[in-house]
């Protein structure tokens, strides 16, 4: 593609972008008030989204990734925060690397 | 007057809470902005074009989908279908964050929501969840090192793509997912949580599989979204009953 094109792609693509960026809202605010069923599957949209950004890449992983993801879990569930979580992961990820390569 | 100063404090405040905030954040994507400089490069854009795409697009998978797609044999409106197609999701987190903006002005809300991408939207999202009020200080200030963050990298990767260590070892390609996870994790007391994430990451499975990324994202979204909402109703009719 000539470099022309690509520079339009880009902007063309950013543009778009922002609107989606904005879009939700300006769609939603435009309605007085909200009803309970979207406001319940507005509410289920972080666990959604980011789920579906970790699910597939937990099944293609290996080993070492499928126990890092559990590391997190699991520490997650013994009240463990977000940093600890990041950081035992990583751990066992890079840990597990090592040892099974 | 100091009484005052104690009971609101001031903007500054907030926003260096919001940069504390950022430095995960910061940390996780620090190597795919690297990577994505490098990659960029070796696929042929220029550094403007690099540096331009990170500063414009902001947001990673979109920008490395994009990047596949300038060489392959397609028409340009493709490339931008397919860009649009992995930032779909943005729609959700702008109509779900924008219910807690109403303080903002309008002027705050179109500047602020170009900064809307993925950890953002779900730090904001927890920091309501705490009880907290989405002030534009703090939004900024978790949002501008990120944004530095990315394009900062994008311009080191096109320069010294070649210099990046080993990040299979170090465990940086796999940073993101965990960190993803953890952000997952912290929603875990939400109603519905269990159900809307087993919904989510099957559909989003399935589509990998069958129709490809990036629409899997999209998809299982969409998936975990309905059943939030098929759910809440039921439950609702049964508290009338």
């Amino acid at each position: 593609m000539t470099a022309t094109t690509t520079f339009w792609i880009i902007i063309v693509g950013a543009v778009f972008t922002y609107l989606t960026r904005i879009g939700g809202h300006l769609v939603l605010s435009r309605f007085d008030r909200v009803h309970p069923r979207v406001e319940a599957g507005l509410n289920a949209v972080p666990a959604a989204v980011l789920t579906s950004l970790v699910a597939p890449a937990a099944m293609e992983g290996g080993p070492a990734e499928i126990a890092a993801l559990a590391t997190g879990a699991v520490v997650s569930f013994l009240g463990g925060g977000m940093m600890t979580i990041f950081f035992s992961g990583g751990a066992v990820l890079i840990a597990l690397r090592h040892f099974l390569s | 007057m100091s009484a005052e100063c104690l009971a609101e404090p001031r903007p500054s405040s907030y926003f260096l809470s919001g940069v504390r905030e950022s430095i995960p954040i910061t940390l996780a994507v620090l190597p795919f902005g690297l990577l994505f400089g490098a990659l960029a490069t070796e696929h042929g854009l220029s550094l403007f074009e690099t540096v331009l795409m990170s500063a414009t697009l902001y947001a990673g998978a979109s920008q490395m989908v994009g990047i596949e797609l300038f060489n392959a044999p397609i028409a340009p409106w493709v490339v931008v279908l397919s860009i649009v197609a992995v930032n779909f999701r943005h729609v959700l987190y702008s109509a779900t964050i924008g219910r807690y903006l109403d303080h903002w002005t309008p002027l705050q809300r179109s500047f602020g929501f170009f900064f809307l991408i993925d950890p953002q939207f779900a730090e904001a999202e927890r920091s309501m969840e705490n009880g907290r009020r989405i002030s534009f200080a703090w939004y900024m200030g978790l949002a501008l090192p990120v944004y530095i963050g990315w394009v900062g990298e994008s311009w080191l990767g096109a320069l010294f793509g070649r210099l990046i260590p080993d990040a299979h070892a170090f465990g940086l390609d796999f940073i993101l997912p965990i960190y993803f996870l953890s952000m997952v994790m912290s929603f875990r007391k939400r109603p519905l949580w269990l159900p809307v994430v087993g919904v989510s990451a099957i559909a989003s499975i399935i589509a990998y599989r069958t129709i490809g990324s990036p629409w899997h994202i999209s998809i299982g979204a969409i998936a975990g979204v309905v059943l939030g909402a098929l759910l809440a109703s039921t439950a609702t009719k049964e508290q009338e009953q």
